[in-house]
């Protein structure tokens, strides 16, 4: 029970804000890793997860836990530390797994016409962060990007769909990389 | 020295977290405006609310702040606001845009090119481009969402209907990634070429509750017309305190009979300029 109660930023204003600053740093330049620090969560987590739930989440924002990450010590952790509800697919706006468990996408809000930004954004945990792989073009990009995707057609056709459509996370050990519906792939 | 009365940069952390949200939403979604739920600030709309709540998310306590107002250190608005942030959060400032890490403005684009490592933040009044020619939201939303932007071109054709030329100097729309109709706030229309740039860019308007974004690089096209193309005009003059013909300028009343001169309106460039020894026409016969 007491592991439930660590792991959380020591100086929340201030970890927040330099975690925030990392995650903004990701999602305005997409294909960049982030050294993300100040969270220490239980397993499977990953630091970089923690610190973007700690960062993000909180009794306003229901978060789908998929696969391994659905265990009674994440969702003890995540509820003491944010007061996160544990919600669907259908119906979050935060969900947490690894690419396998977080398939198939369609199960996810990608928003309305009116309202784009109503739309989940996944935090995909991944073995490594390598910044080589499939080529990213697009917004917060000077002229190219490269990072390792899990399955590029499928982030392709999340693409395809803007302005509507899902933003990812990825995280791996501190590292944090993000991938906006914005960017176009390949 | 921070105030420990206050949390750190003021707002509490759920209120930043909601706004982080949505700035994230917004660089996701360039131009698109997020609704973010706005908090009543110790200053009153118009001055700057908006801004100020997204500073208050981004901010580190390591930053150094610049404020500017219409490209100027020294007004109320902004050293009131600067002020704010060395109580509330601690961090330095300063009035050079080069040392800068966090650059909150009033309707200007600082004249020095800003780099990787900055963010500039916008005061708005009213995000929605298309407000003025459509009242209610509920059909500015359907608007955007329809990409129907044909309105915004009549109102430029008017405007050259009625004065042979685009008459909008500032607030001029730009289209983002050639999706969304922005509204850039009202920055000089001088100011628009220089939005493709390698800073972040946020919105914050305080009444409205908005937030949008610009991510580095970001494709921003002013509307024009193929016979009517866009054009970054400012006076044809140069800065009477320091010579510059490249900076946008100010125009200063120096009497009631017509006297008037012309300044920069960015003045950290102007003073850099006049320390590095330049001089414009008024200074010039000062110096001899």
């Amino acid at each position: 029970m007491a592991a439930v109660l660590e792991g959380g930023f020591k100086d929340a204003p201030r970890d927040a804000s330099h975690a925030f600053r990392g995650l903004m740093t990701a999602m305005a330049r997409p294909g960049t890793c982030v050294d993300v620090a100040g969270a220490v969560p239980p397993a499977p987590l990953s630091v970089a997860a923690g610190v973007v739930l700690l960062t993000l989440c909180d009794p306003d924002t229901p978060v789908y836990l998929a696969g391994a990450f659905d265990c009674d010590d994440v969702r003890t952790w995540l509820a003491f530390h944010t007061g996160a509800p544990i919600s669907t697919a259908q119906t979050c706006a935060f969900a947490l797994g690894s690419w396998d468990d977080l398939n198939p996408l369609e199960a996810y809000p990608v928003g309305t016409a009116q309202y784009p930004d109503r739309s989940a954004t996944l935090i995909v945990e991944r073995q490594s962060l390598v910044p080589s792989g499939v080529t990213l073009t697009g917004p917060g990009i000077e002229r190219q990007a490269a990072l390792n995707l899990p399955d590029p057609a499928a982030l392709a056709a999340n693409h395809r769909l803007f302005p509507l459509g899902l933003d990812f996370i990825f995280t791996a050990g501190s590292q944090v990389a993000a991938l906006p519906r914005s960017t176009r792939i390949g | 020295m921070t105030d420990q009365s206050y949390n750190f940069a003021y707002l509490d952390e759920q209120t930043k977290r909601m706004i982080r949200r949505a700035i994230l939403k917004g660089l996701a979604i360039p131009g698109y405006q997020v609704p973010f739920a706005s908090r009543e600030m110790p200053m009153p709309y118009g001055w700057g609310t908006g801004g100020v709540q997204v500073s208050a998310a981004v901010l580190t306590p390591e930053d150094t702040m610049k404020v500017i107002d219409q490209g100027a250190d020294d007004t109320t608005n902004a050293v009131s606001i600067r002020k704010f942030f060395e109580r509330t959060a601690g961090v330095d400032t300063t009035t050079a845009t080069s040392e800068a890490s966090v650059i909150q403005t009033r309707h200007r684009i600082p004249e020095e090119p800003l780099h990787e490592d900055q963010i500039l933040v916008y005061q708005v009044p009213i995000p929605e481009p298309l407000r003025f020619l459509e009242p209610r939201e509920t059909e500015t939303r359907k608007m955007h969402a329809l990409e129907e932007y044909g309105l915004m071109h009549v109102k430029l054709y008017e405007d050259i209907s009625r004065h042979g030329h685009i008459a909008t100097s500032y607030a001029y729309p730009v289209k983002v990634e050639g999706r969304y109709v922005m509204d850039p706030s009202p920055i000089p229309k001088f100011d628009n070429p220089k939005m493709e740039m390698p800073a972040i860019q946020l919105f914050g308007a305080g009444r409205e509750q908005r937030i949008y974004a610009l991510p580095p690089w970001t494709k921003v096209v002013s509307l024009d017309f193929d016979d009517h193309p866009f054009e970054a005009s400012k006076a044809d003059h140069c800065c009477a305190l320091c010579g510059a013909n490249d900076s946008y300028l100010d125009e200063v009343i120096t009497d009631d009979a017509g006297g008037r001169m012309f300044i920069c309106s960015d003045t950290d460039y102007c003073e850099g300029r006049r320390a590095a020894g330049h001089r414009g026409p008024l200074n010039a016969e000062a110096a001899e």
